[in-house]
């Protein structure tokens, strides 16, 4: 049992790393005041690009870095669309869903089935990773899981901590406000965006170069747009995306764990575990239910509006009325 | 120079559809130049696409109206809720739905092959509609009540709607281990132009069906419901401002509901036709995503029910098209893009861009 459970934590901090890095991605970018539907499209086209750059320079680094940067790219389409344009938020992240995953199917088209291309490592740091259960969840994972642990306190400490952190808090709160202290909105919103932009490849990459190898059209199988759900959980905190994101990393291997559990009728009907696949999906309602809810009590004990920054979804175009 | 920004504060009918033409017309352009930076000659593709949808004749076109029908009453069941400023972009599921119903009744839950053929196909109608209604109706009430934001929770709903479907076509309704289903009795097929061939030889191997007659329908009842009822009316009061909507006394959690269910029904439909016109059974990835395409034809049909219908026709053309492209994905590369540069467009029509007048001294 403890087995089962150490398997199944360490698995699922593994499995919720792109999810991680998607979802701080996506705080980031809806703090500046965007919300960016695209997460899918640009994990597809890190993981293909990644993927892609890996097989062709033999560096698994250098992959990730492209990924990086092309997902940042594929982002900053959006933020001008929607910061210097004003264009629907919600439209043009869906059209950039489509459009990075189509580039990443047109891109990843030869790149099918290869197998010996680079991964990243997976460390194993000394005797501490023969402690029980705290070994192999912390201290034997991939690179990319230790990214993850690494990234999350400075999310934290840079939005909460620095002053540009409060910076960014402003603008995706009181858009007008910031202006009138100074502060570049569009610049802003257009930095914020492009750095989700990245680590939404970071998370596509992570998938395509540690977590689960290789490339397959449509790999992410709607992670990106449950990274856009765990920010709503997370109440647009790092801290508290990063638990949802663990905790739905446990849940994607539940599926794969269960079946192999002889005394469960699954292990006779196999097609059942149609049902287990639904899960994790199921779960993120789940999980934006129990979130609405924790809203409403905040909303019945205090005015403010808990959670979403004001201005989500809003553009700001300098001496127009907010809506 | 300086530019400045005057919002406009009308936009006439004529220069929003120009201006929604200037955008594929960019988006095409846009797209081309992807394509040839992937190593495909975009001409060549253009060419291919217009050929096997368009102008390569009957069959080209039969072809196309085929694939209309599905985005058609997909693209109405988003534009509809859109309107509302319900973003439900999971017709998908609801489609997968509908069409998992319909095929309940043609081979399952009643004997169908021994009914006539237009109760049966009235029935799986039915199904189809109640199916795709509830199934948007999850995510309605959700929305409405616990305030769960309906973006995640259709689309959530349609990975859920893909399990189901492969657990019956894989499982329980899977013909000899193949991942379909028996085919429908006769009584349970829509009728095809090719069904006519022995009287008018002209229409043998013509696959457009019945479908188009009911999207047509579908396309003209949105169209009154949405401009000439006052349901449609206060509709759009809710899209454009929720709380003028509270202040005239609107139940702002019925509509939403509501709105779902119709959403959701339409989609559903689109799954019926689908399954009864043609591929006559279930099967897996019968469908190449209408539900995901249809959030394009909406936008692109700017919202307005016929808009939908020409924006259906030309998706359809691109879908029927891109079979003939290799690799795949550029068809939905395409509608990315032709989503980006709609959005991008709007701007020129909401705002007047014009050189700022250099004030002189006295």
């Amino acid at each position: 049992m403890l087995r089962f459970v150490e398997n199944l934590i360490a698995a699922g901090v593994a499995r919720g790393t792109p999810l991680l890095f998607a979802t701080l991605g996506e705080v980031f970018a809806e703090r500046a005041g965007v919300l960016n539907l695209g997460v899918e499209g640009m994990m597809l086209l890190g993981a293909a690009s990644g993927f892609g750059v890996a097989h062709l320079s033999g560096s698994a680094a250098l992959g990730l870095l492209c990924a990086m940067g092309a997902a940042a790219l594929l982002a900053l389409v959006h933020a001008g669309v929607t910061v210097s344009l004003a264009g629907d938020q919600v439209v043009s992240g869906l059209g950039l869903g489509f459009f990075g995953g189509g580039l990443a199917s047109v891109l990843g088209a030869d790149l099918v089935g290869l197998a010996d291309v680079p991964r990243l490592p997976t460390l194993e740091l000394g005797g501490l990773s023969r402690v029980p259960l705290l070994g192999p969840v912390v201290f034997s994972q991939n690179l990319v899981v230790y990214l993850g642990f690494a990234l999350l306190p400075l999310a934290w400490l840079y939005l909460f901590r620095t002053r540009w952190g409060l910076r960014l808090r402003a603008v995706g709160e009181s858009p007008a406000a910031a202006d009138a202290l100074g502060i570049g909105v569009a610049r802003m919103r257009y930095a914020h965006v492009a750095l989700g932009g990245a680590l939404a490849g970071l998370a596509g990459a992570s998938l395509s170069l540690a977590v689960t190898p290789g490339w397959v059209d449509g790999m992410t199988a709607g992670q990106g747009w449950i990274a856009v759900g765990l920010v709503i959980f997370g109440g647009w905190n790092p801290l508290r995306a990063a638990l949802g994101a663990y905790l739905f990393g446990a849940i994607r291997r539940l599926p794969l764990d269960l079946q192999g559990v002889q005394s469960l009728p699954l292990f006779r009907n196999p097609n059942l575990g149609y049902f287990l696949d639904m899960l994790p999906y199921l779960f993120t309602i789940g999980v934006l239910v129990f979130a609405g809810a924790t809203r409403r009590r905040a909303r019945a004990g205090r005015p403010a509006r808990a959670g979403a920054p004001a201005a989500l979804g809003q553009p700001f175009i300098r001496g127009e009325r907010g809506r | 120079m300086r530019l400045e920004l005057r919002p406009r504060l009308y936009v006439s009918p004529a220069r929003s559809a120009l201006s929604t033409a200037a955008s594929v017309v960019v988006a095409l352009v846009l797209g081309g130049l992807l394509l040839w930076a992937a190593g495909v000659d975009p001409l060549a593709a253009y060419r291919a696409i217009f050929d096997a949808s368009l102008l390569g004749g009957a069959y080209a076109l039969s072809d196309t109206t085929v694939k209309t029908i599905p985005l058609l009453l997909c693209g109405l069941g988003c534009a509809l809720a859109f309107r509302a400023r319900l973003w439900n972009v999971g017709a998908e599921g609801q489609l997968l739905l509908g069409a998992w119903a319909a095929t309940g009744v043609a081979s399952f839950w009643l004997p169908a092959a021994s009914l006539p053929s237009p109760l049966v196909l009235l029935l799986m109608g039915i199904a189809a509609v109640v199916a795709g209604a509830l199934w948007a109706g999850i995510a309605g009430a959700l929305r409405a009540h616990l305030e769960v934001n309906e973006i995640i929770s259709t689309l959530m709903l349609v990975y859920v709607a893909q399990k189901l479907i492969n657990y019956f076509v894989f499982g329980a309704w899977s013909e000899g281990g193949f991942p379909l289903t028996p085919l429908f009795p006769e009584s349970a097929h829509l009728p095809r132009l090719a069904d006519w061939a022995e009287r008018f030889p002209s229409l043998s191997g013509l696959t457009a069906h019945l479908g188009i007659v009911v999207g047509l329908l579908a396309c003209g009842l949105v169209w009154l419901l949405l401009k000439r009822s006052v349901w449609g009316f206060e509709l759009r009061v809710l899209g454009d401002s929720p709380p003028a909507a509270r202040y005239i006394g609107l139940s702002v959690p019925r509509r939403m509901l509501a709105t779902m269910l119709i959403s959701g029904g339409l989609a559903g439909l689109a799954g019926m036709l689908e399954v009864a016109g043609v591929v006559h059974r279930l099967q897996d990835r019968f469908s190449p995503g209408y539900g995901f395409v249809a959030i394009a034809v909406a936008w692109l049909g700017r919202l307005n029910p016929w808009g939908v219908l020409l924006g259906a026709f030309l998706f359809a053309a691109l879908l029927v098209g891109a079979k003939e492209v290799q690799p795949g994905g550029i068809s939905m590369m395409l509608q990315g893009v032709v989503m980006l540069t709609v959005v991008a467009g709007d701007f020129l029509l909401r705002y007047e861009v014009r050189r700022l007048e250099e004030r002189t001294g006295a």
